[in-house]
């Protein structure tokens, strides 16, 4: 099968997925709930604000992962980069658990966005800032700065735990876990807005991320502004994690999974690369949340849960795999 | 047509308070073959890349085609200057040709597709670096010299006047080197590109260039034709060891030859 139609594949395999997962869960919904616009049954009701929108913000969830994941390892030349491993999940958490504690009464709509968003930025420019003052970017110090500023951002969390009360803390817990929970439209609607803004840059980015991926020597030489190209991409990403952050949680490992498993079925050339990542991102985050929300019956188990067992054996088998890992 | 492809005023570069290059001025006209020569650590391909805005915090003035380096855009240097790294890197994924069209970055919008006159510049750069037939190939299971040529031929397509390649020969057998050396010199005659060549060997250096510069220590030692530098005492200068010399049998140039080990 040659590259363009695998990249149909995956559409076809997306589209399939959001139309389907939807009815799957512990309560039967008709096909009939399709056409129940003015939500009269029950089965419509489920459908439309639970399972529709639930199974719409886990896609955009997990193409706004992807999207970053892609942009990353290309810029890092490092398969092992995601917002998760750099510590931009871990800032975007930070903000948000803030948020939680000490914010959470504060009567704007969406303002743990603006915590979250807060939160990734901060750990960008700190990630950005320790490689400036080490001289030079190297793709090593990146990442070993990227787990530093994870670690730290970890330890306020615990701290903020600590001093929180026990309902605080639950709820914190329960977040910190990534779960996908929705009530109409109104979540997807905005985090539409997030990934497609984040999602748009990074696509403009395609052919720079192309030459970066090789060499930052090469793709100078070839007219890449190299410096400004890493600083639209941190804040794009900076902005997708932060919406995902927000309404979802940390959820790891699918911007490290989703860009890899695309590498291997559409090649490196990012013109396909980032949108079948980002396609692909979102189908695998639904099916984990379908797992999630079917495989205990009577519970609903955090998605994180399942994008980490998968995700933690598939980065120790790229660490064995993959040379350019060791390359630190 | 004199013009002046690269002019350098008192170019410094220093890095954590070392001195790489000190005072630098020399100046390429359009079409010519400058080779730069000088030992290991001196400074040869900080230039080069200070030339091609890897390294941009360097002082002094660098002009290139009458304007400031600082002033072009990385986009529209790269259609008047690029740099040919000694080697690309092993793992590069892309096929040939997809790297090669990749070199037509400069001349494409970030949204616009390739058009049929890119394909054309690309097929025509293959064919004259003999690139074409291993077009399909992916760039990580070519072999050194093959690599060099399609490194060559992403130049060649990127269409840049002005070549800066750092020691492009380096690590080849004789065949290849003679390939890159000769395909450089038809490059040159072809489309009037100018050449910078940072170079280990003295002999195809003399044997190809129009002028030679020598650095040692981040300084300027010496600047002539060739046959200024076939000169024991200048040789004992720049590299601190002395040379033997012999006649080329086919141009009667002077050239180095290697010594006798004891």
């Amino acid at each position: 099968m040659n590259k363009k139609n695998i990249f149909i594949s995956i559409i076809v395999f997306a589209l399939l997925v959001i139309l389907v997962t939807p009815f799957l869960g512990p309560i039967k919904i008709p096909f009939s709930a399709l056409t129940d616009f003015g939500l009269n049954t029950i089965a419509g009701k489920i459908f439309y604000t639970f399972r529709l929108p639930r199974v719409l913000t886990a896609f955009l969830a997990g193409a706004a992962l992807a999207c970053c994941g892609v942009a990353l390892q290309a810029m890092f030349r490092n398969p092992l980069a995601e917002p998760f491993t750099l510590g931009i999940c871990g800032g975007a958490n930070f903000g948000t658990a803030v948020y939680l504690i000490f914010a959470a009464s504060i009567p704007i709509p969406h303002c743990g966005l603006a915590f979250s968003f807060a939160g990734s930025l901060a750990a960008v420019l700190l990630v950005y800032g320790l490689t400036k003052i080490k001289k030079g970017f190297s793709v090593g110090t990146m990442l070993l700065a990227g787990i530093a500023v994870n670690f730290f951002f970890s330890s306020l969390i615990l701290f903020l735990q600590y001093i929180s009360d026990f309902t605080q803390s639950y709820k914190m817990i329960h977040w910190l876990m990534g779960s996908i929970d929705v009530d109409g439209f109104k979540t997807p609607g905005v985090l539409f807005v997030f990934t497609a803004i984040g999602a748009a840059i990074v696509a403009a980015q395609n052919a720079n991320l192309n030459l970066m991926s090789i060499s930052d020597e090469i793709a100078i030489s070839r007219g890449v502004n190299v410096k400004s190209a890493r600083k639209i991409i941190f804040l794009a990403t900076s902005v997708m994690v932060a919406g995902v952050v927000a309404f979802c949680g940390p959820i790891g490992f699918v911007g490290l999974m989703a860009p890899q498993i695309c590498r291997l079925l559409v090649g490196h050339d990012h013109k396909i690369l980032t949108p079948a990542s980002i396609l692909f991102g979102g189908a695998f985050l639904v099916l984990c949340d379908t797992i999630a929300r079917i495989i205990i019956p009577s519970s609903q188990m955090p998605v994180g849960v399942i994008t980490a067992l998968l995700g933690g054996p598939f980065f120790i088998w790229l660490l064995l795999k993959d040379k350019s890992v060791s390359n630190l | 047509m004199n013009q002046t492809a690269i002019e350098i005023k008192d170019l410094s570069f220093a890095i954590a308070g070392k001195q790489i290059l000190q005072r630098i001025c020399f100046s390429v006209s359009t079409g010519k073959r400058l080779f730069i020569v000088g030992p290991n650590g001196a400074g040869k391909t900080t230039l080069l890349r200070c030339l091609s805005r890897i390294i941009t915090n360097w002082h002094g003035t660098i002009q290139v085609k009458d304007k400031n380096l600082k002033a072009y855009s990385q986009k529209n240097l790269a259609k008047i200057l690029t740099y040919v790294p000694q080697v690309l890197p092993a793992d590069i994924p892309f096929t040939v040709h997809q790297f090669v069209l990749m070199a037509r970055y400069p001349h494409l919008s970030p949204f616009s597709v390739v058009g049929p006159e890119d394909e054309k510049v690309v097929s025509e750069a293959m064919e004259m670096t003999q690139t074409a037939c291993f077009a399909e190939r992916v760039m990580a299971t070519l072999s050194g010299g093959e690599r060099q040529q399609v490194s060559i031929a992403a130049a060649l397509a990127q269409q840049a006047e002005i070549f800066l390649l750092d020691e492009p020969a380096t690590y080849l057998d004789y065949k290849h080197q003679r390939d890159i050396h000769s395909l450089l010199a038809k490059i040159n005659k072809t489309y009037g590109t100018t050449i910078v060549c940072v170079t280990h060997d003295l002999n195809s250096a003399v044997l190809s260039a129009d002028t030679i510069i020598a650095i040692k220590e981040g300084k300027i030692v010496f600047e002539g034709v060739p046959k200024e530098i076939m000169n024991e005492k200048t040789l004992e200068e720049i590299y601190s060891k002395k040379f033997d010399f012999a006649m080329h049998p086919v141009t009667g140039q002077k050239i180095i030859v290697p010594d006798v080990i004891e």
